[in-house]
């Protein structure tokens, strides 16, 4: 496998994001939907998720070691592009640069929300609907949270379809057609999620 | 006389490889259903630009003139294209010509499209049948495959797919859409086939086929209509297989 360090990489990076990154996204974003039904069930499902067993071994290698090879590698992906988007203006080439986009907002947002979150409680913050509450209370922090929770909905959106081209599933032009509609739906129906959980907790 | 009409090209000019290149306007009498080969033809005929000063005449390749082997390749207006098959009737004025600088540029609107000729021997795009003795005609193939693959081999190395590819750049060694296509096109001969995980091996190298980004661009550009995307997206499938026999080792012959 030595020739071909990049062939692995690059389909590790396209497997990554689905498995496990999206699988955790849907679980995230479910879970803090809990946030809608009130503080008391946003806190008994957080406590619930900060409780789980070997919590460190799941933590580690379903988010922070994907994640992290995701991010590195998707930063060297994103800045060996170029956007010639004013050239060729078609739609797949917007999806390819907004794609990189998110991608660079999606990492900046997840190292502050680790900060912020994650990291506080390693100090001994409490992790729960107050501190969430608190943080959004911010004008500012709500449009960088509203921001990087849609960002990092759509490039799990968009991320599903290049997958599926990336594995050889999807090869037909009507295949990929059909995948672009079932990822935007998917797109619109998770931030519907996002937001409402968003709103919550103001 | 009378007054005639002219039509106005700003052509990007560079006088060396390494040199900065430079804006040049030029006002060609016009002729109905001139392209843009007849203007350059006609700038070197008489090489004075629009202030009416002598210049050198604009260099640029060409050889067939009827957009099969994709030696006039230029950006004409923004985009890739054949300049013998851009009629000037149909384009915006004043018409901007540049080279494709995805490409080296050589001299003024040519450019080095050799990476594209070593790609194509990277990937071994071509049938091996030479050997010591006669070994006979090889295995039929069924005519619906045959035309199948005659779109693929409209492929004439223009090179408008890697100029329109964001991921073909200085920053990355991408080998880009063409040669990827053409490995689609001599794994599906029956004869070809034979040597099938050589060529999928070749393209699954550092700069190959994972490299791409699917921005799409090369199949909306293609001047022959190729379905370079769909060439892709099945060598992705032909390479994840590869990729378990290589790993895990396969008894499929």
């Amino acid at each position: 496998m030595a020739g071909n360090r990049e062939f692995f990489n690059r389909r590790l990076h396209s497997l990554l994001g689905v498995i496990p990154i999206g699988i955790f996204l849907l679980q995230h974003l479910t879970v803090n939907h809990f946030a809608t039904k009130g503080a008391d069930s946003f806190n008994t499902a957080a406590n619930f998720m900060g409780n789980l067993p070997f919590k460190i071994v799941l933590e580690t290698v379903v988010i922070y070691l994907p994640i992290l090879f995701h991010a590195i590698y998707g930063l060297y992906i994103a800045f060996t592009a170029t956007s010639n988007i004013s050239r060729f203006g078609y739609f797949r080439n917007w999806m390819y640069i907004i794609q990189r986009v998110t991608g660079v907002i999606t990492l900046i947002f997840i190292a502050w929300h680790v900060w912020q979150t994650r990291v506080a409680a390693a100090f001994g913050s409490e992790v729960d609907f107050d501190m969430m509450a608190e943080i959004l209370s911010s004008p500012f922090m709500f449009g960088f949270y509203l921001v990087g929770i849609l960002s990092a909905i759509f490039h799990f959106a968009n991320g599903l379809w290049s997958f599926l081209v990336s594995w050889g599933i999807t090869v037909s032009p009507r295949s990929q057609k059909i995948s672009t509609y079932f990822t935007m739906v998917v797109f619109v129906l998770l931030s519907i999620v996002g937001i409402r959980t968003l709103l919550a907790f103001i | 006389m009378a007054e005639t009409k002219t039509v106005k090209f700003i052509i990007t000019r560079q006088d060396t490889p390494d040199s900065a290149p430079y804006d040049e306007e030029f006002e060609v009498p016009y002729r109905p259903n001139m392209n843009v080969i007849s203007a350059l033809m006609e700038i070197r005929r008489n090489p004075v630009n629009s202030k009416g000063q002598k210049t050198t005449p604009v260099t640029w390749e060409m050889n067939c003139l009827e957009e099969v082997c994709g030696a006039c390749s230029m950006v004409i207006n923004g985009k890739p294209r054949q300049s013998c098959s851009a009629l000037v009737d149909k384009l915006e004025q004043p018409v901007r010509l540049a080279p494709m600088k995805t490409f080296p540029v050589i001299r003024d609107l040519q450019v080095d499209r050799s990476r594209m000729f070593d790609a194509l021997k990277k990937v071994k795009a071509w049938i091996p049948i030479d050997g010591t003795y006669d070994l006979g005609p090889g295995p039929r193939m069924p005519e619906t495959k045959r035309q199948w693959a005659y779109e693929l081999s409209k492929c004439m190395t223009c090179g408008v797919c890697l100029e329109a590819c964001p991921n073909v750049n200085s920053k990355s060694n991408f080998i880009g859409p063409q040669p990827l296509s053409q490995v689609r096109l001599f794994n599906a001969h029956p004869t070809g086939a034979m040597n099938k995980a050589e060529r999928l091996e070749a393209i699954m190298d550092d700069g190959g086929l994972a490299n791409c980004g699917n921005s799409q661009n090369c199949v909306q550009s293609c001047p022959k209509g190729i379905p370079l995307t769909t060439s892709i997206a099945a060598l992705n499938r032909e390479t994840t297989f590869q990729a378990f026999r290589n790993f895990f080792g396969s008894d499929h012959v």
